[in-house]
């Protein structure tokens, strides 16, 4: 492989400006060994990273694994982001920048290792031959290289030089994992001081000479068109500059500053065309739903055994159908990007989950050859899917084409990004199960009626007309339950105006609520104890059944609790990943839940960072119990109806349980962290709920429904 | 021209006294710390400290503020890592994204200097702020870090 070396030490300079660091101030000639480590003559090393963070810790995490892998001194271990453009330019030599799906992490293990070997080799290769012995007698160590029969030393930043002039090595072998030092440890985060302290620049704070501040409206009705717009009603308002066309369905004000865009467009006449989509409602969403539910054409996601013949058979049948809504992310930086385009030129400042997506969406917006894009990827202030698409790169390429080569920061109001996003799909679920007279379950029917995520953003990856994702966590190397003998998970795919995304934890998400609720619904009616009720159907899945089992003993379960206190469990597998969780809940007279403890349980196989594990399982709580109490975006008049978060509320402070999280990597394979535990999280509360009050939810977010007592 | 005491310096910028403070700091001062969220004083990313008082800037016009005392997250200590409840949060390592994290430090901040011995229950009450990331356990334990090493 050829690096670009030159591109690649102009960015590792340049791109300064998106780090959280400062280059040494002595430093001179940093030396690049291998593709994935740059060292300094003061032994600080700067791993290259080219996946995005967001939070969720990989820009650590990815350090950690190539630092382990170089025996590097992890104090003086930096990291910076690799240029989409340069990764272009090199053949994509540090591979995919796409950070979603729990990947960053898991899908990178195998190449960044391997980088952080080769350039171990180059390093004991060059003090080596510095001191006329072989290599094999060498060891390295925490930035040391060794010589063993002469107990002679030489520190990274003195042999990096002429490490970088060796071939990178490609037939090296990366750490069993008893010889891990910094992999497994959790080593504190890379990116936490300037968190503190208000000097990390987010997107949405980057200041340029020069330049324009912009805000958007779409058309609010999904689907609907821009036809026109009065810009001499704004145009004389202070610091005013122009009102541009973006695209066919929006219309952006270009002012000096954003506040002075978002007082002008508020006051802009547009005229829109919705397109016969004003009449969209969440009622015909519901209805074209439930006609789904019953449709006889459904993707089939799992199938095993003979389901009618199940049903046929069974001493016991029971049916119910659940739903949850449409949700929005409701990333705290709202969307933004800024560009610049002059002439064949176009460089932007962005905060992507796909640095490489943003490159093309602005090469395409802007005209130009994918070559011509420059790309500043800084740390997202969150992204959970919403920030792998591209919309808003491509409107502010879209403006920055309108203002003469003046860069130009489009930032949306909050109400724009509550209404333009890509929601996690509305669904609803009929779930059947069929038990014989001893309470054994012998078949269980999953259909799911949704808006298809493939079928909206990547129609080409459906699978003859079946969207594979739509069976997240239910599909048969997931599902846990694979010792019932006969199942059918089918998928009717159901499409409406409303964008749809990948949202944190996609589909997971709303299968094990149906999934987990469900089961609970049959052990209730087995009069058998939940958690045994599910052993009895995880024999054939072992690594479920561990995880389950850590849970339950940590939380006490069948335990006496206090009075008042209720428990639930939930377990499922995605994202590579086995979770379960156990929620202790109370539920007043008058219906007000608090949820009191959480124990949640992972196997990721292989734990990179413990304590960031923690934090993203923590964390995935709050994600999930905000969809369980109280989000949900709902459809009047084809539009999204909620604006901001006093519409769309989101777990607060005062809503948080205590989580105690359980960490079981069992090795053998890299599961995702970032994602899985949120989709134990409704499930295992709505289970403690229906212990406590004998009402089964079947309907999200709890915001409308009456907890009291049934 | 309006006068603005911002982290002990006069700024005078010539604006709508109508305007947000917030924006008035993120862009006519330029100073970037102050977050934007939300734009209504609902998740308070955008909390400054007005003459020690926790406050959305986002939901401030400027000209109300006259001679108060302006504290943003740049101004809350010299080094940016020094005040107890940066230093708690650096130890327990609460942020995630970070995004929101500079009002949930003045807002963390301000509840210790009216309360230096919070209860959970008070911390409950009084930090509202939105983090989409879920950091507020941590951010809960930083709290009762920070009372402890400030007592």
């Amino acid at each position: 492989m050829t690096i670009d070396r030159r591109s690649f030490i102009a960015t590792s300079l340049a791109g300064a400006f998106s780090l959280s660091w400062k280059l040494p101030a002595s430093a001179a000639g940093p030396a690049e060994v291998g593709i994935w480590a740059v060292i300094y003559p003061d032994d600080t090393v700067v791993v290259r990273i080219a996946r995005s963070e967001m939070g969720q810790g990989t820009f650590t995490g990815l350090a950690q694994l190539v630092a382990d892998e170089m025996d590097a001194d992890w104090s003086k271990v930096r990291a910076e982001y690799v240029a989409p453009e340069v990764n272009l330019a090199n053949k994509r030599a540090w591979g995919d920048m796409s950070t979603g799906g729990s990947r960053g992490i898991r899908a990178s293990v195998d190449y960044v290792r391997k980088g952080g070997a080769a350039a171990k080799a180059m390093l004991i290769q060059a003090a080596a031959a510095q001191w006329g012995v072989p290599a094999d007698q060498c060891t390295a160590s925490a930035s040391v290289v060794t010589h063993a029969g002469s107990g002679k030393t030489l520190r990274y930043g003195e042999v990096a030089a002429a490490a970088a002039k060796l071939p990178v090595p490609s037939d090296v072998t990366v750490k069993k994992p008893a010889e891990w030092t910094i992999i497994g440890k959790g080593v504190k985060r890379l990116d936490t001081v300037e968190k503190l302290s208000g000097k990390q620049i987010f997107a949405i704070d980057v200041q340029l000479p020069d330049m324009l501040n912009a805000t958007i409206a779409q058309c609010p009705v999904f689907g609907g068109k821009l036809v026109s717009f009065d810009a001499k009603a704004v145009q004389a308002m202070p610091g005013v500059r122009q009102v541009v066309a973006v695209g066919d369905n929006a219309v952006a004000v270009v002012a000096d500053k954003f506040y002075q865009a978002k007082t002008a467009l508020a006051k802009l006449p547009i005229v829109w065309d919705e397109a016969g989509n004003g009449k969209v409602s969440s009622e015909t969403i519901a209805a074209l739903l439930r006609e789904g539910l019953e449709a006889k054409q459904a993707g089939v996601g799992l199938a095993q055994g003979d389901i009618d013949a199940a049903f046929t058979l069974a001493a016991t049948k029971m049916e119910a159908v659940y739903g949850t809504p449409f949700l929005n992310h409701a990333t705290l930086e709202p969307m933004n990007c800024t560009a610049k385009v002059v002439g064949n030129t176009v460089e932007i400042w962005v905060p992507s989950q796909n640095g490489e997506a943003s490159m093309a969406a602005a090469a395409e917006a802007g005209g130009v050859k994918l070559s011509d894009v420059k790309v500043n990827k800084l740390h997202l202030g969150g992204g959970f899917g919403r920030r792998g698409q591209q919309d808003y790169v491509r409107q502010a390429v879209l403006v920055a084409k309108q203002t003469g080569g003046r860069p130009v920061k489009l930032i949306w109001t909050r109400e724009e990004d509550m209404q333009h996003g890509f929601y996690r799909p509305i669904g609803q679920a009929k779930m059947s199960g069929a038990m014989d007279a001893s309470g054994n379950v012998v078949g269980l029917r999953m259909r799911i009626a949704a808006p298809s995520i493939v079928a909206n953003l990547i129609p080409s990856a459906l699978v003859n007309g079946v969207d594979k994702i739509a069976f997240q966590g239910m599909n048969p190397d997931e599902f846990g339950y694979m010792a019932v003998p006969n199942i059918l998970i089918d998928h009717a795919i159901r499409t409406t105006s409303v964008p749809v995304g990948f949202w944190r934890g996609v589909n997971v998400n709303q299968n094990t609520i149906f999934m987990e609720c469900f089961v609970d619904e049959m052990a209730h009616a087995a009069k058998k104890d939940p958690l045994e009720f599910r052993r009895a159907m995880m024999g054939k899945n072992p690594k479920h059944l561990a995880i389950l089992n850590a849970v339950a003993e940590k939380a006490g379960w069948g335990s006496k609790l206090p009075d008042g206190v209720y428990r639930g469990l939930a377990q499922n597998c995605g994202f590579g990943s086995y979770v379960a969780a156990v929620a202790e809940v109370s539920v007043s007279d008058k219906g007000a839940l608090k949820i009191l403890r959480i124990v949640a349980g992972t196997d990721p196989g292989y734990a990179v960072n413990p304590d960031q594990i923690d934090a993203q399982v923590d964390g995935s709580f709050a994600y999930g119990l905000s969809a369980l109490l109280y989000s949900e975006n709902t459809i009047k008049d084809g539009r999204v109806v909620e604006s901001n978060f006093d519409t769309y509320q989101v777990a607060r402070m005062a809503d948080m349980p205590r989580v105690e999280t359980i960490l079981k990597p069992s090795g053998g394979f890299w599961g995702g962290v970032g994602e899985p535990t949120i989709a134990v999280a409704a499930p295992a509360v709505l289970n403690a709920i229906f212990a406590a009050t004998g009402k089964r939810i079947r309907q999200l977010p709890l915001k409308d429904q009456d907890l009291r007592r049934a | 021209m309006i006068a603005l005491n911002i982290n002990g310096q006069v700024h005078q910028v010539d604006v709508d006294p109508e305007t947000p403070l917030l924006w008035v700091i993120r862009e006519w001062v330029g100073m970037t710390g102050t977050k934007f969220g939300c734009g209504i004083a609902q998740c308070g990313a955008c909390s400054v400290h007005i003459d020690g008082a926790v406050t959305r800037s986002c939901s401030v016009p400027v000209g109300t503020v006259g001679a108060s005392k302006i504290v943003t997250i740049e101004g809350l200590s010299a080094d940016g890592l020094s005040h107890p409840v940066q230093r708690a949060w650096l130890a327990h390592e609460v942020p995630q994204c970070g995004y929101c994290q500079s009002g949930q430090i003045m807002a963390a901040a301000a509840l210790l200097a009216q309360n230096p011995k919070p209860s959970d229950a008070d911390i409950d009450d009084a930090m509202s702020n939105i983090c989409r990331c879920g950091t507020y356990n941590r951010i809960r334990t930083a709290i009762h870090t920070a009372s402890a090493s400030a007592s």
